[in-house]
């Protein structure tokens, strides 16, 4: 940790003192483990009944739990990939015409952004679940999250998409001036392109986030991967268990999601300007 | 637009819950976010590994499964409380893990040669941390602990939808579920009133963020 700015290169009594430290928390981890697994077992987690059927391949209803949760994981990144899809086709949208927008209207965009902002995401996926079949919209529910999910994740990554291009060297949109090309060829041709490279990481973060709020739809009765999860656990009577697998299918999906944006940072930040990229 | 005039008070007891659960998980988060973040740039490698491990699991796993996980597993292994105190956990647990990694940031924002000079100086381990590192932190830590914050309100909409009574989302619940009102005006009634909570807030974060702004 010589990189700290809280503390020195510590010198043979401070290692001595880590060393101690480290023992003391390592005893205190493994008596908390020790403390949740005693637990666990007196009230009879560890029983295979609760187990097999999610873990165990030879288990007679191991096939049946995973055709479910399965399709359930499938209806998940059916939902994410089609409210990540549209959220980045509304985002550059919103983001195009709010930085090309005349002034008359362009308050209109930024209100409207700022608006959706502030809607929490439930509720944008609640709002299109009963207030869209009420005026007889009646769509199949994968929709409704869909809708939720795009209306609040394309402002969000219209202002990703926003702060990308007003990122690119002014340069750049002078020469295209220069060459005569339109406000909006410029934004098209010039800038847009650029600006995407540097914008992937937090596009990536936000896919994170997305995935994360498909999980809304076991509210409104959508059957991804929670809602299976609800539908296991009213059969098995094991919560523990199928909970904490579902959270490890989607720790794993994210967590590889969110490698391939520190990947793709370090790239492209590295290329860029050759700056040291941080830890 | 009648059944939110007619029914104000109700929207803001709504508002006054949401406020409540979001106050109580400011400060538990909080607290819990720093003792992770303190964790994650100690010296001692269990504790390093500790709070690496929670923000990672946490940060990636949703809310959602955290709640559910919360109020149906803990009682399968005698630990009961109301919806309340599991949605209000389960909410701390989660912002916590954003809370570290806002403080990490903001400690891994001051230059080292900060440090550097305070000691070269003749300052105290405990001096340079006082006068010359954490000043220098905590603005810096601001602008993402701001947006902390602003998303744990909305996230508290999660803990709404999953049965926590008395706050803004569950009056959608009872005027559009229970009593069968249109849907629009409950619902633009809702958006309101957490745009009540979050546009002032975004604003003072704002305010907040010249305020305290550091030349770099």
């Amino acid at each position: 940790m010589s990189g700290s700015v809280l503390h020195d290169v510590p010198g043979p009594r401070g290692r001595r003192r880590i060393a101690i430290a480290s023992a003391v928390a390592a005893l205190a981890l493994i008596g908390l483990g020790a403390l949740v697994i005693r637990r666990l077992a007196a009230n009879g987690q560890f029983n295979s009944g609760k187990w097999s059927p999610l873990f165990n391949p030879g288990d007679k209803d191991f096939p049946d739990v995973w055709r479910l949760l399965g399709g359930g994981l499938l209806h998940t990144l059916t939902a994410a990939a089609l409210a990540a899809v549209f959220s980045l086709v509304f985002g550059v949208l919103i983001a195009m015409s709010r930085i090309s927008a005349a002034r008359w209207y362009r308050w209109a965009v930024v209100g409207a952004v700022e608006l959706l902002r502030g809607v929490p995401v439930v509720i944008a996926v609640f709002f299109a679940a009963q207030v869209l079949p009420a005026y007889g919209v009646r769509l199949p529910l994968l929709w409704y999250i869909v809708i939720g999910l795009t209306a609040y994740n394309s402002v969000v990554i219209s202002e990703i998409v926003r702060a990308g291009v007003l990122a690119v060297p002014k340069g750049q949109t002078e020469a295209a001036s220069a060459l005569g090309l339109t406000r909006g060829q410029t934004l098209r041709v010039i800038l847009l392109p650029q600006a995407f490279r540097s914008m992937l990481p937090a596009l990536l973060s936000q896919l994170v986030v997305i995935i994360k709020d498909t999980s809304l739809g076991a509210f409104i009765s959508y059957e991804e991967l929670l809602r299976r999860g609800l539908i296991t656990v009213q059969t098995l009577h094991n919560p523990i268990q199928t909970y904490l697998l579902l959270a490890a299918i989607f720790i794993l999906i994210n967590y590889l999601v969110t490698r391939l944006a520190i990947y793709l940072e370090a790239r492209l930040s590295g290329r860029r300007s050759g700056r040291p990229v941080p830890g | 637009m009648g059944v939110i005039t007619d029914n104000l008070g109700l929207y803001a007891d709504g508002l006054l819950g949401t406020l409540k659960i979001c106050a109580l998980v400011a400060v538990a988060a909080l607290v819990l976010g720093i003792v992770l973040a303190g964790f994650r740039v100690s010296p001692v490698p269990p504790l390093r590994a500790v709070g690496t491990a929670y923000v990672t699991l946490v940060r990636n796993c949703p809310l959602t499964i955290v709640l559910f996980a919360f109020a149906f597993g803990l009682p399968e292994v005698g630990v009961n409380g109301s919806y309340f105190i599991f949605g209000a956990a389960g909410l701390t647990i989660y912002t916590a893990a954003f809370v570290c990694e806002a403080v990490r940031s903001g400690i891994g924002a001051v230059d080292t040669g900060q440090a550097e000079a305070a000691r070269s100086i003749g300052l105290t381990f405990s001096q340079s941390l006082r006068l010359v590192i954490l000043p220098q932190a905590i603005r810096a830590v601001i602008p993402p602990l701001g947006n902390v914050a602003i998303a744990m309100v909305k996230n508290s909409a999660i803990v709404g939808a999953f049965g926590v009574g008395g706050e803004l989302y569950s009056v959608a619940n009872t005027l559009n579920g229970a009593r069968g009102e249109p849907a629009l005006p409950v619902y633009a009634g809702v958006v309101l009133g957490y745009l009540i909570i979050i546009i002032p807030a975004g604003l003072l974060l704002l305010a907040a963020e010249k305020r305290f702004r550091v030349a770099r």
